[in-house]
């Protein structure tokens, strides 16, 4: 059953990948990754992260996506053409990628050669009071130091937003 | 094998119920707002016009399907899809009352209990606008774009005091699960006042109620918040290409929206399934004695009739309610039913509220609502949760 699920999960999460890639309308794209951003959230919570997949459905695909589109239909971006490319990466590009899989895939291979296999429904850590103890406990600091920085952004974001200073 | 029929029987039975809800909401929101404004309200199809519902629905379904020819074809189709299932979805990790027992198989009444239940709520509830917001793009015209684009904009903005104004009663609670949450206002302070988060001991959570419930009309596009198809600017914003079932898809999302913001306002902040006052002091009795009540009336008013129709339908309602006050009184039923009266009664209030509050309000002007979401409901919202936050801390 979680191996099915697995399967269906991640296949969808590719294909929409690939379909972010080759849609040419931006729109169509940006549904893609929603698609992307949903199927991820489903594989985690079948992992066990119940919270992290909860958060990652309301943050990315319901806030950060919307904005997306938001911004895309501000915009009234159409299709785009498609022309202008260089020779060299119609030459080039499918090989290049091919050995860029296998180059990550080697290196995956020789970094995790003997670490045991992730299992489903190993991990129970994945609870909102787990993740709630451990941001508050052992990764305080860091925590910490991330809100100060998205502070730091935000108020970035307003003083370039700003007309007159 | 049992869990998977009993799964897929609650599943019916559930889809069945809220969605013949969802048709009779429109009755009782005509019904309300004519009697708001002194009129009568669906009259003609059957008595008190209760088969108007079905009578509309007949007719959204044979009406023509008008696909335009300007629109982006694939989300124009795809968009009142998207809207109906994300209001849909939600309802199943809604929990209506405590578990039930027939025929030896014990369940809750509740589809599914997600120990983040809360989130999943936000989770689908923030997916909604993408509905609303491709059906106002694919659409191809200035009024539903402008629809769409104000949809986006003010579910994001509100989206905000909502989960702060949700945060609040978690942190009394201590969980995210619903039906935890509910447990955890069962009770009573001084013997009499019930441990509702509202009226929670250290904080009381009237202000994130508030807070909840006007983030909560704009969410669902109510008014005084309809912007996104405020009918004197837009037309009729971001559905104005919609014809027949397409078109009314976007209406039962609305109302599905509704339903489960009234149902989550219920869990999270008027205690659920527990009663106003202990059942020692009676509580018990409230359904039975409203519904006899109601019942009488149907009959003395059938009895002098004010309309030549009424003298066959009102006796028929009265001896309707009638029958379900006994069946409220009936011993075994009563642990099951009573849960279950004071869910809907609560939620049954809210959802007139916002009916209530269609008919009394005028609509926001759109700089008004985008600064009363930034300017004033996040501001409030964030100074409970933090005032909320540090009494549960000094309290525990």
């Amino acid at each position: 059953m979680d191996i099915f699920f697995f399967l269906l999960f991640a296949t969808v999460a590719v294909l929409c990948g690939i379909s972010v890639v080759l849609q040419r309308h931006p729109i169509a794209s940006a549904l893609s990754l929603v698609g992307v951003m949903g199927s991820i959230a489903v594989l985690y919570l079948m992992l066990g992260a119940e919270f992290i997949a909860m958060a990652q459905m309301i943050v990315y695909a319901g806030a950060i996506m919307v904005l997306f589109i938001f911004v895309i239909m501000l915009l009234n971006a159409g299709a785009e053409t498609r022309r202008g490319r260089s020779w060299m990466a119609q030459l080039l590009g499918v090989p290049v990628l091919i050995a860029f899989f296998a180059i990550i895939g080697y290196a995956l291979q020789g970094r995790f050669a003997g670490v045991e296999k992730v299992k489903f429904g190993n991990f129970t850590g994945g609870t909102a009071e787990a993740v709630g103890m451990a941001l508050f406990t052992d990764y305080l600091l860091p925590f910490e130091v991330t809100s100060v920085l998205i502070l730091v952004a935000i108020i970035g974001a307003i003083v370039l937003a700003r007309k007159e200073l | 094998m049992e869990f998977i029929v009993i799964t897929l029987i609650k599943t019916a039975l559930i889809a069945f119920v809220l969605l013949t809800a969802l048709a009779y909401l429109q009755w009782v929101e005509r019904k309300v707002i004519a009697h708001v404004q002194v009129r009568m309200g669906p009259y003609r199809v059957g008595p008190h016009g209760l088969l108007q519902p079905l009578a509309d629905v007949v007719k959204l379904i044979t009406k023509e399907g008008v696909l335009p020819p300007h629109v982006n074809k694939f989300f124009y189709l795809l968009a009142p899809f998207l809207a109906v299932v994300m209001a849909l979805i939600s309802i199943s990790v809604i929990p209506f009352g405590t578990s039930v027992t027939i025929l030896g198989h014990t369940t809750e009444m509740q589809l599914t209990d997600v120990n983040v239940g809360v989130l999943v709520i936000l989770a689908i509830s923030s997916l909604g606008v993408y509905g609303i917001a491709l059906a106002g793009w694919s659409s191809n015209n200035k009024y539903a774009l402008l629809g769409g684009l104000r949809s986006s904009a003010q579910m994001i903005s509100y989206e905000l005091p909502m989960s702060l104004a949700i945060a609040s009663p978690l942190l009394i609670a201590g969980t995210l699960s619903l039906r935890k949450i509910v447990d955890s206002q069962a009770g009573y302070n001084l013997g009499i006042i019930p441990k509702w988060a509202i009226f929670a001991f250290p904080a009381p959570q009237i202000f994130s109620f508030i807070i909840f419930m006007i983030a909560a009309f704009a969410e669902t596009n109510r008014i005084p918040f309809d912007l996104p198809e405020a009918e004197n600017e837009l037309v009729a914003g971001f559905h104005v290409e919609y014809s027949s079932m397409s078109f009314a898809a976007f209406f039962m999302a609305e109302y599905a929206n509704m339903v489960t913001v009234c149902f989550v306002a219920t869990l999270l902040f008027l205690g659920g399934w527990h009663p106003l006052w202990p059942a020692a002091y009676g509580s018990n009795f409230v359904a039975p004695l409203i519904l006899l009540v109601v019942g009488l009336i149907c009959i003395y008013h059938g009895l002098n009739p004010a309309r030549p129709l009424d003298r066959y339908t009102l006796p028929v309602f009265g001896v309707i309610f009638l029958g379900l006050a006994g069946l409220m009184l009936f011993p075994p039923l009563v642990p099951v039913l009573t849960p279950l009266f004071w869910v809907l009664a609560k939620a049954g209030f809210l959802l007139f509220v916002f009916v209530w509050i269609r008919a009394t309000l005028p609509r926001f002007r759109y700089d008004q609502l985008m600064g009363f979401a930034w300017k004033f409901l996040f501001p409030v919202a964030l100074l409970n949760l933090l005032l909320t936050g540090f009494l549960v801390a000094l309290v525990s």
